[in-house]
């Protein structure tokens, strides 16, 4: 069997796993853990035998070129695999902890309303994993990378009846996106440093590296910031933290398995993967370092004063990734990587068992109580003592934090857009961008210094949609339309570049497009059957009254976010190709587009479907729960 | 004094949930606060006020008519018997066909919308996760590594002392920052910066008090008992809901300046007293129909089957069988019948779990006293465990270094490896660990317990040590009186307590004895059959008429209800002859707990119920060690009845592990000392059971606990889902999913007069009767005839449903259904 097979199974076992359970009846319990159980048996069998055989080898760095998704002048996009001791620690690591906790969750979930749409979850999640853990250069990871970000918000919002769910997995959902900016402008500089979509592989060679970054210095260290924006993100680094503790809303196991386990060590895979890159630039191993060890004490400090145990182990487990961001920057691979798997099986292991601490605590209390134990805390002086208390018991002010710098800037923008009403767009902004595709047709006309600047300046206004689709709060379909809208003006912007392609244009806005119809329809559905609900002030969890409506909404959401279910995720990597190295704000405009739209649009999915079903025909949950 | 601000908390209080820490769960009426109402008036005050679901919704009553679990007949006689002013062809039209839509709005919650209406702010997304935190660290039991820093005067003070003592503050707005200071702050005061107009208040405390609810109930229930806690605090309602006040105004004043319309000035509509009457509603009475007659088809068939038992009972003769004393509990149901089929001469009585002794426990090296009786009985007696040797096991996974920088490094990158290989044992071969409770580790049985009183000096934290002969021929003669086994002894008399063994379960006290305030009931077993084998204990008993003749000898045991195992205590006394009878009547104990297990297992899943009883025996006792199984018993799920009477009334009874079990003998029961005891403990503690389940079932939301799969520990004192969200009292669905939420039926084998003049001395057991939170029943121990209590009197009431069906092959029964077993005769009648 040649290797490239034995490779792609590892990923082509996951996803027909995935789409088999998607076909399974809901009340098919025993149907669904077992090609749970199966998909992830198969892939630890696998993982055992193949490791073995590429131990006999001698372990060698292997890079795999899968096949070509697309291929245009000047641009091609490679679906590439690489294993090497990252990606064998990993896969061992992971195949292990999934298969435990398929067969767990087995039992676990018996009866549970959603057991089908767990399972569903934990697949795609496995799909996510394997893919991100092989990929072989950015544009294969990146795809890994978005499936972790759904498939977490779903698990995350997995009881979507209630409130805080919901909210925290959109608030997850966020962080990631933002993480996702990282990655995006990483591959965009990069694509620019080398030519080409680089391969991992290539990237391990010291003397291509070394060359390059001699003489672009300023974007490597670009690249590897944003590297780390990405990594930190991923992995509940300061300042986002405080996701990993409010993302515990799931059933245990999957909380186990995500937040634990193998989720949040990916922002350490990431850097142990892309460490020949920025291993010789000094400021960047100082940086990293820095994060890990700003965390590593923040995130202790927390910790100490949890009084709920999941948040207790989250904090802690925060704190030991802080370590491995030290360990690597350090250049201690190995024992990052035994780090990490000894981490990865603790937290998950304490998670699992985390209900047993009553009873286990009260005993040892019962039996060893010695009234209250003193800390090194006790010690200090007392100012000292309690301003670090309250500063650790607010986490500090981390999630505050996130809410002043991303959510309140965006929804303060979104306020001046207030102008951006359904008929302002119909009879202004549809016939000034008709004006636009003319003028591009005609580009000739424009004087030089505007044709210049004219792609920024589309753009903004394409960012400017998202901004107030984020912050539209009554009429769905405006949201909606802004979001198509957008990358209509992006398609337009990047088409004043010079290397212009019909057919990248029309790759790009392929995927959405259709999506866009296959959304404005769901909506006029819901519009017609619940009225009353249709805005966007608060969840109405609507899922409960149209479940198939709910999910060919997800579908086209996934579509018009530029979901790797959709051609437009190619032509999303081409646009950014397109950028010149020089146009840092395209780039950077581009990027936020792509994020927050993304964000935007689980904002009206989560709004409309999920959350407290606002017809309270049964009981229904408190807010505060 | 403020005492309107002091009623408004009363209020507040009594409607409260009142479920206390963990490891003091007890079940209790989960809405006790309307009791003093009738059932459905209560339950009505309780849906329109609160929002609660408190029956289930029509269709799901329509779906139990369809499936034959609500009767035809008992359809027809709710039908025509109901008060409403319709024909009764117009109630059924009502009850089948017409939709309702039923809107589960309370009345609690309206007035603080106006935060969100008005003035466009989610106050408690800011309000909640902060008061939360502080509360739950303030109180923590043992989670957290490094403890809030107390002070004495408590919650409020502490929070005073932190604030002015750090840099970083807990609140922003200097105007609360001086409030908080100042000690004099009073409710009332910040009720008018906030609320304005005092008509409100009412109204705000009880929407701002109910939007967390858990959190409220848990600081209303500490304030009334701190000793439940180990790590002693401090905390009352009053200060909570002041650090709520505070940190609202506290959010409105950053959000709006110091400047900002009190809520009464924004308010435009009006709202009515909170407790005004409820509206009538036709849809909670035709549903309330519909909950009478899916009543009636159980406890009709039950009638009709106790009506089948014979009225003429043999009197009993010393037989070289035995005795066995078990807990009333609806889990001691099945095994007694196992344990009859096994052993046909066996006489079997149902009694509380306590045996009638109640004291403290303190094993040997525990720090504190463990109260093993009903939670209102407070003991005067402390029994302690000498000469142990059990050891318990400690778990790194549970050690805080873990949770530390280096302790962390080190532990994640050795034991974290170790982890793995423990979860994949847990999750292919359960085993034993120290993160399991164990029924058998309550008490050591190798121990020495000191029961008897030596001398008159020794005290004990306050508490008599050990009982004298006195107290205890006392206690055994109430035992043996009010079960009526006062002679004919066999050579045998097992004492058989109950409790449960789970891992990973932080309801563990739930499942344990309620007779013995949520312990296992091994310590009292032990120490009543003790008692009885006293030779002076006998001789006071035999001046109180009962003989035990020498060759008796009593034997305590534990049975744990989820793994089904027994254990004796003390046999190595045995005399020789006894000990070889104990050694056969063991061996029929396991067959008869291998059955009960078989039994139990149509429930479980991915077991086969058509396996062999002890191969499916071993698959049970492996599944209360799985950390992935979160049923490891059902535990009182289906409980519907209460039998009050001679075992010849229910013996030929199946009965499917639906009835508590108490015996009483209507002919030795002089001036009713016997059945009072009895009733005034069935009452609070079967009706509490039956009722927590009740409501659990009926609102999974707000009055249960929800999926315990996302739940999170909570300073050990109670969970909540996710780090964020308020506390869950109630019990999960995944306890009460199988449970049909009927109300508890008492039956009592006496004459009606009889009953009528014991409920007369007692009011409050009676109210649980007269208001139909519980129903009760007589059947006349010599004509079986039946008697409804209604208003107060018994009338003849005649059971609808046909005699039950003669069960052939019970083994064939349990294979084939997962759901609820009907009412079968075990014997054939004539």
């Amino acid at each position: 069997m040649s290797i490239q097979v034995i490779v792609g199974s590892f990923i082509l076992i996951p996803l027909l796993g995935f789409l088999l359970s998607l076909f399974v009846p809901e009340r098919s319990e025993a149907v669904l853990s077992r090609i749970a159980f199966i998909t992830s048996a198969l892939e630890l069998i696998g993982s055992i035998g193949f490791i073995g055989y590429w131990l006999v080898l001698g372990s060698p760095e292997i890079n795999i070129p899968e096949f070509v998704l697309f291929k245009g002048s000047g641009y091609e996009f490679l679906v590439d695999f690489y294993f090497d001791k990252i990606t064998a620690v990993y896969l061992l690591v992971g195949a292990f902890l999934t298969f435990l906790i398929t067969r767990y969750s087995r039992y676990y979930l018996h009866r549970e309303s959603g057991y089908k749409r767990f399972f569903n979850t934990i697949l795609f999640f496995y799909l996510g994993y394997s893919l991100t853990i092989f990929s072989g250069n950015f544009e294969t990871l990146f795809i890994g990378w978005e499936i972790l970000g759904l498939s977490s918000f779903l698990l995350v919002a997995f009881y979507r009846e209630r409130y805080l769910p919901v909210r925290n997995a959109v608030k997850v959902f966020t962080i990631y996106r933002i993480g996702d900016v990282g990655i995006l402008l990483a591959m965009w500089a990069s694509h620019h440093l080398w030519h080409e979509n680089i391969s991992f592989m290539k990237l391990g060679n010291y003397n291509l590296v070394h060359e390059q970054l001699q003489s672009h210095s300023a974007i490597g260290l670009f690249i590897s910031l944003m590297i780390l924006v990405a990594a930190a993100a991923k992995s509940a680094q300061l300042p986002f933290s405080s996701w990993l503790p409010r993302a515990m809303e799931g059933p245990t196991p999957s909380s186990a398995i995500f937040y634990g386990s193998l989720s949040v060590h990916f922002g350490v895979f990431l850097l142990l993967r892309t460490y020949p890159f920025w291993e010789h630039q000094f400021v960047v191993r100082l940086i990293i370092g820095l994060v890990g060890a700003s965390t590593a004490i923040v995130g202790f400090t927390i910790a100490r004063v949890q009084s709920t145990i999941k948040s207790q182990i989250a904090y802690a487990s925060i704190s030991q990734i802080g370590i491995m961001f030290i360990e690597i920057a350090l250049g201690l691979h190995a024992l990052a990587l035994i780090h990490f798997a000894g981490n990865a099986f603790l937290r998950t292991y304490q998670l699992l068992v985390s209900p047993a601490v009553v009873s286990y605590l009260i005993r040892n209390q019962f039996y060893h109580f010695t009234g209250r134990v003193k800390t090194f805390e006790d010690y200090l002086p007392r100012r000292l003592q309690y301003s670090l208390y309250v500063l650790s018991l607010k986490e500090w002010n981390l999630d505050l934090l996130l809410n002043r710098m991303v959510f309140a800037p965006i929804k303060r923008l979104g306020k001046y857009l207030d102008f951006l009403s359904m008929r302002n767009v119909l009879f202004y902004f549809i016939p000034t961008y008709f004006f636009g595709v003319l003028l591009r047709i005609q580009e000739e006309i424009l004087p030089i210094q505007l044709l210049e600047w004219l792609p920024e300046i589309i753009a903004i206004l394409g960012l400017l949609m998202v901004l107030k689709s984020f912050s539209e709060r009554n009429n769905p379909y405006l949201a909606w339309v802004l979001i198509l809208l957008n990358h209509a003006w992006l398609a337009l912007a990047i088409s004043f570049n010079e290397h212009f392609d019909w057919l990248h244009i029309g790759l790009y806005l392929s995927g959405f497009f259709p999506a866009g119809i296959l959304g404005l329809f769901c909506l006029y559905q819901l519009k017609k059957h619940a009225p009353e609900y249709f805005n966007l002030n608060q969840y109405y969890g609507l899922v409960a009254d149209f479940p198939k409506l709910s999910f060919v909404f997800l579908l086209a959401s996934m579509g018009l976010m530029g979901f790797p279910i959709s051609p437009s995720f190619i032509g999303e990597d081409l646009v950014f190709s397109h950028i010149h190295s020089d146009q840092f704000l395209l780039a950077t405009v581009n990027a936020l587009s792509f994020v927050l739209s993304g964000i935007a649009l689980i904002r009206i999915y989560a709004r409309l479907f999920l959350g407290i079903h606002a017809r309270h025909v049964h009981e229904t949950p408190y807010k505060s729960s | 004094m403020d005492t309107a601000i002091m009623g408004i908390l009363n209020r507040l209080r009594h409607y409260l949930p009142a479920q206390a820490p963990l490891k003091d769960f007890i079940h209790h009426n989960t809405l006790h606060a309307f009791q003093r109402e009738e059932f459905f008036a209560g339950l009505q005050q309780a849906s329109q006020i609160f929002g609660y679901k408190v029956l289930l919704g029509i269709e799901e009553y329509r779906a139990l008519y369809h499936q034959g679990k609500i009767s035809e007949e008992a359809l027809q006689s709710v039908v025509n018997t109901s008060d409403l002013s319709m024909e009764p062809a117009q109630v059924l039209t009502k009850m089948l066909q017409e939709d309702s839509s039923v809107q589960y709005d309370g009345r609690v919650g309206q007035l603080r919308s106006v935060w969100k209406n008005h003035y466009r702010i989610n106050i408690d997304k800011v309000s909640h996760p902060i008061l939360f935190r502080l509360a739950g660290n303030y109180l923590d039991q043992g989670i957290s590594i490094w403890n809030f820093p107390l002070h004495e005067d408590g919650f409020l003070a502490s929070i005073r002392e932190l604030q002015a003592g750090s840099i970083s503050a807990l609140f922003k707005s200097s105007r609360v920052r001086k409030l908080l200071d100042d000690p004099d702050t009073s409710l009332r005061q910040l009720l008018e910066i906030l609320v304005g107009d005092s008509k409100l208040f009412e109204r705000y405390l009880f929407d701002q008090q109910f939007a967390h609810p858990g959190w409220s109930g848990m600081v209303a229930v500490l304030e009334r008992n701190p000793e439940s806690l180990l790590d002693k605090r401090r905390i009352s309602l009053t200060d909570f809901i002041i650090l709520e006040l505070l940190l609202e105004i506290d959010f409105l004043d950053r959000k709006f300046g110091n400047i900002w319309p009190s809520l009464s000035q924004s308010v435009s509509e009006s709202f009515p007293d909170l407790f005004a009457p409820v509206e009538p509603d036709e849809s909670f009475q035709i549903r309330s129909l519909w909950q009478r007659a899916y009543e009636w088809t159980y406890y009709d068939q039950v009638l009709s089957g106790l009506q089948c038992a014979p009225t003429e009972i043999i009197a009993p003769v010393e037989s070289d069988s035995f005795q066995a004393l078990f807990c009333i509990d609806d889990r001691s149901c099945s095994l007694r019948r196992y344990v009859e089929l096994q052993e046909p001469g066996v006489r079997t009585y149902g009694t509380p779990g306590f045996f009638q002794v109640e004291f403290y426990f303190q094993p040997e090296e525990g720090k504190f006293l463990t109260k093993v009786c009903p939670a209102p009985v407070q003991p005067k007696v402390v029994i302690r465990e000498y000469n142990g040797v059990k050891k318990y096991k400690d778990d790194l996974h549970f050690s805080k270094h873990s949770q530390g920088l280096l302790g962390g490094w080190f532990i994640s990158q050795t034991m974290g490896f170790w982890s793995a290989i423990q979860l994949l044992g847990n999750v292919f071969r359960p085993a034993a660990s120290p993160a399991m409770v164990s029924s058998f580790q309550h008490m050591d049985r190798d121990a020495v317990l000191g029961i008897r009183q030596e001398g008159h000096s020794s005290e004990w934290e306050g508490l008599k040590l050990g009982f004298t002969e006195e107290e205890m021929a006392n206690r055994i003669s109430s035992l043996l009186g009010s079960i009526g086994a006062t002679q004919h002894f066999s050579p045998l008399v097992y004492l058989i307590g109950h409790g449960a063994s789970s891992v990973n379960n932080t309801y563990y006290a739930g499942y344990d004895c309620g007779a013995c305030s949520g312990r296992a009931g091994s310590v009292n077993a032990r120490v009543a059959a003790w008692m009885a084998n006293q030779p002076s204990v006998r001789l006071i008993l035999q001046s109180k008429g009962i003989i035990i003749p020498d060759f008796v000898q009593f034997i305590g045991g534990l049975h744990d209800t989820t793994r089904d195992e027994i254990e004796f205590y003390d046999t190595e006394n045995l005399s020789k002859n006894n000990a070889s009878l104990h050694q056969k009547f063991a061996q029929k104990f396991n067959q008869a707990l291998s059955l009960n297990a078989k039994e139990r297992s149509r429930r479980f899943n991915l077991l086969s119920t058509r396996d062999t009883a002890q191969r499916i025996h071993q698959q049970v006792k492996l599944r209360a060690l799985s950390l992935f199984e979160p049923r490891p018993e059902l535990n009182h799920a289906t409980n519907a009845i209460c039998i009050i009477g001679r075992r010849a009334l229910s013996q030929q009874l199946f009965l499917d592990r639906r009835a508590f079990l108490n015996s009483y003998d209507p002919e030795n029961d002089q001036d009713g000392i016997f059945l009072t005891g009895i009733l005034k403990a069935v009452a609070p503690v079967c009706g509490g059971i039956n009722l927590e389940y009740f409501f659990s079932r009926t609102d999974p939301h707000r009055l249960g606990a929800g999926s315990k799969l996302p739940h999170n520990v909570i300073g050990l004192l109670g969970v909540a889902n996710g780090v964020e969200g308020d506390l869950r009292p109630g019990l999960p669905t995944q306890m009460t999913e199988v449970h049909d939420p009927i109300r508890l039926l008492v039956v009592v084998e006496q004459k009606p007069d009889f009953i009528l003049s014991v409920l007369a001395k007692d009011s409050s057991t009676r109210q649980w009767f007269d208001n139909n939170w519980i129903h009760l029943v007589a059947i006349d121990p010599d004509s079986r005839q039946l008697y409804r209590y209604e208003n107060g009197q018994f009338r003849v009431y005649h059971s609808k449903a046909a005699k039950p069906p003669y069960l052939k092959d019970w083994n064939q029964l349990i294979e084939s259904t997962e759901d609820n077993i009907p009412v079968h005769l075990l014997t054939k009648m004539k």
